[in-house]
């Protein structure tokens, strides 16, 4: 069980890259706590099996550390790590038999026979795997070798981090569920380090206490799941997480306060410090829009029923923007007029948060 | 309920099909099962001779001999060939201009006409002009394949292993590539010895091509003809005479068409069984 300290890192595929667009990894700086459970959440290609591949030691990064509890592994290979992970696809020993699957990585670190049968046994329970302990692992369901590649990590009680590479890729839908309730058990039962990798944000905000957002090699925000809900600090945050995600709509300043079409929009506190920007966008998820006499006038374009809501799909001038309707508010055929929760209602400068504690 | 019309209409479909078969397999094989039980002199006449010429066949002393020539020769070719062919494929690059190299090199013997084959070697292994019949020779070693039988088998072998290890090693290969990473990084992270990594991992992975390997050398060693007729033409003496050439020293050599017929089914058959056997002791496991 480790800390992991990632410093400073970079990442380019190609060794004489010199544009920023030819790194894989912009700059990444994160620490994982002891015991923490995290996640690494982003649409493909934006870094984070790359990230894994690093902190696994399968690849070395062109800049910056790894630090496992303070100590620099960043030149030391995967088996020198003594880490834990789990692929995308189910990776067992065909031709063994389950427990000699979860037996290998003891066997092959010279342990006691009695210490090793313990062990498996204690995992195989943890797992529900001890009936099919003396079945071959070849003939085992999708699930059941997913659960044999955890376990072959879960024996080993001394693991630093243990990551999992999309690991539900391949099982069915209705066990999903079961698998990502597993896995939560398993976390709170041997407090390892865990990082998940991940595109379903379902599968990163119901695992991880902290999720790390990934969007084109840079993480662009590391929170809990509440933080990530009623905070994004990107716009990319706002799109990806929700569904559907934020609504984003272009705005003006005026007096502190934005002005999307003409209406002022108010915000928790107003705007008094702003650097220089491009774009400026009013961030508003479509949970905190209220259908409102008091708001600014929208047409409905279309009303989609999803069961306890409905999202209302709105327009206002041109822009499009969806609202939650609980089931028990009507909603009124003409004259509809929104409002947006100063709360959550956020500002957004070339994309990213505007924060008035941290501008200049 | 919906009626059911009755509709035959389909079998036309499959006529093309049966017509194939039945005119380049069973109309043959029922014409050398005809020859098997009946004598001729020619002329079109024939006469009964029931289960006889099988009981000759089985009890000959000649088909015992050649049989455990044939027996001899498979399974040397095959304990050869397959850990050749599976330790080449394992050395072999995956990627890159070396992988194509090799894969053309590899492909090279394979695309060799099989009585070019036994020419080339037939030139090369020649004590006195021959390159390699020469330097073995000046080596000091006696080396003659057309008056040793010892040296007559080596050279079979020999060219056999040339020309049809690369079967073997191009099936391996396919196995190999088709191992997704994932399977190595596990297997660094257990840990895992190169042996393991090839027991555990490779060998079960490659079980499927290597059972196409095995059965494709099993059948084509055990049925050769055309290498070692060019070679050695069975020579010297009867020592390298493998089942085949047997079957056509009686059938056109000596023209006893009934016993030459009942020694086709009779290998025929053998083949068949072998397949059969070898197959399912290696997918005995797949079931489960």
């Amino acid at each position: 069980m480790a800390e992991v300290r990632l410093q400073h890192i970079r990442h380019s595929y190609n060794a004489n890259a010199g544009e920023k667009t030819e790194y894989a990894l912009q700059k990444i700086d994160m620490v994982w706590e002891d015991g923490g459970a995290y996640a690494l959440l982003g649409p493909s290609g934006c870094g984070k099996s790359t990230l894994l591949n690093i902190v696994s030691g399968l690849l070395h990064p062109t800049e910056g550390n790894v630090l496992f509890n303070n100590e620099d592994v960043t030149s030391t290979t995967t088996d020198q790590r003594n880490i834990a992970q789990i692929f995308q696809f189910p990776v067992v020993y065909d031709t063994m038999s389950v427990h000699d699957n979860l037996a290998f990585p003891l066997r092959n670190r010279k342990m006691g026979h009695a210490e090793i049968e313990h062990r498996v046994n204690t995992v195989a329970e943890m797992l529900d795997l001890t009936e099919l302990l003396d079945q071959r692992a070849s003939g085992l369901s999708a699930d059941g070798k997913q659960k044999i590649s955890l376990g072959r990590g879960l024996v080993r009680s001394d693991v630093n981090i243990m990551m999992f590479d999309e690991p539900l890729t391949v099982i069915d839908p209705h066990l999903k569920w079961q698998l990502r309730t597993k896995l939560k058990q398993l976390h709170r039962q041997v407090g390892f380090t865990m990082v998940y990798v991940t595109h379903d944000q379902i599968e990163a905000l119901t695992f991880a206490e902290k999720v790390a957002v990934m969007f084109e090699g840079e993480v662009v925000q590391f929170g809990t799941p509440e933080e990530l809900f009623l905070k994004p600090n990107h716009t990319f945050v706002g799109h990806f997480i929700g569904s559907p995600g934020m609504n984003f709509l272009p705005c003006e300043l005026d007096s502190g306060f934005p002005v999307f079409a003409g209406n002022q929009i108010k915000l928790a506190a107003p705007i008094t410090k702003l650097n220089s920007y491009k774009k400026i966008e009013l961030g508003v998820r479509p949970e905190f829009v209220k259908l409102d006499t008091k708001g600014f006038p929208v047409n409905i374009t279309r009303i989609d029923d999803v069961g306890r809501y409905r999202i209302v799909k709105a327009e206002c001038s041109g822009h499009n923007f969806n609202v939650y309707v609980p089931e028990d508010i009507e909603i009124p055929s003409e004259n509809l007029r929104l409002s947006f929760d100063p709360l959550y209602t956020h500002v957004y400068c070339d994309g990213w948060l505007h924060d008035e504690r941290k501008s200049a | 309920m919906i009626a059911r019309i009755p509709n035959q209409k389909a079998w036309f479909m499959v006529l093309p099909v049966i017509i194939l078969v039945g005119f380049n397999a069973v109309i043959p094989l029922m014409t050398v099962v005809n020859y098997s039980v009946q004598e001729t002199f020619g002329n079109n006449v024939f006469f009964w001779e029931g289960l006889r010429w099988y009981e000759q066949i089985l009890h000959s002393e000649r088909f015992h001999a050649s049989m455990t020539r044939q027996i001899m020769f498979t399974s040397i070719i095959l304990l050869i060939e397959i850990p050749l062919g599976i330790g080449i494929a394992l050395t072999m690059p995956r990627k890159g201009l070396g992988a194509t190299l090799c894969l053309v090199l590899m492909s090279l013997p394979l695309l060799i006409p099989w009585n070019v084959v036994g020419a080339m070697w037939n030139i090369f292994a020649l004590p006195e002009i021959g390159f390699l019949g020469h330097v073995v020779n000046s080596m000091g070693i006696d080396y003659n394949f057309t008056q040793q039988p010892i040296s007559a088998w080596v050279t079979i072998i020999a060219m056999d292993v040339w020309h049809w290890t690369s079967l073997v090693v191009l099936l391996s290969y396919a196995g190999l590539s088709a191992i997704p990473e994932a399977f190595y990084h596990a297997a660094q992270i257990d840990t895992a010895t190169k042996w393991q990594i090839f027991r555990y991992i490779q060998l079960p992975k490659m079980k499927h091509v290597l059972t196409i390997a095995i059965l494709l050398r099993f059948m084509d060693s055990f049925m050769i003809y055309t290498e070692p007729f060019v070679l050695t033409g069975g020579g010297p003496g009867n020592s390298t005479t493998f089942l085949s050439i047997d079957l056509v020293k009686i059938a056109l050599g000596q023209f006893d068409l009934g016993p030459a017929a009942a020694m086709s089914l009779i290998y025929f058959l053998i083949v068949l069984l072998l397949c059969w056997v070898f197959y399912t002791l290696m997918m005995r496991n797949e079931a489960r």
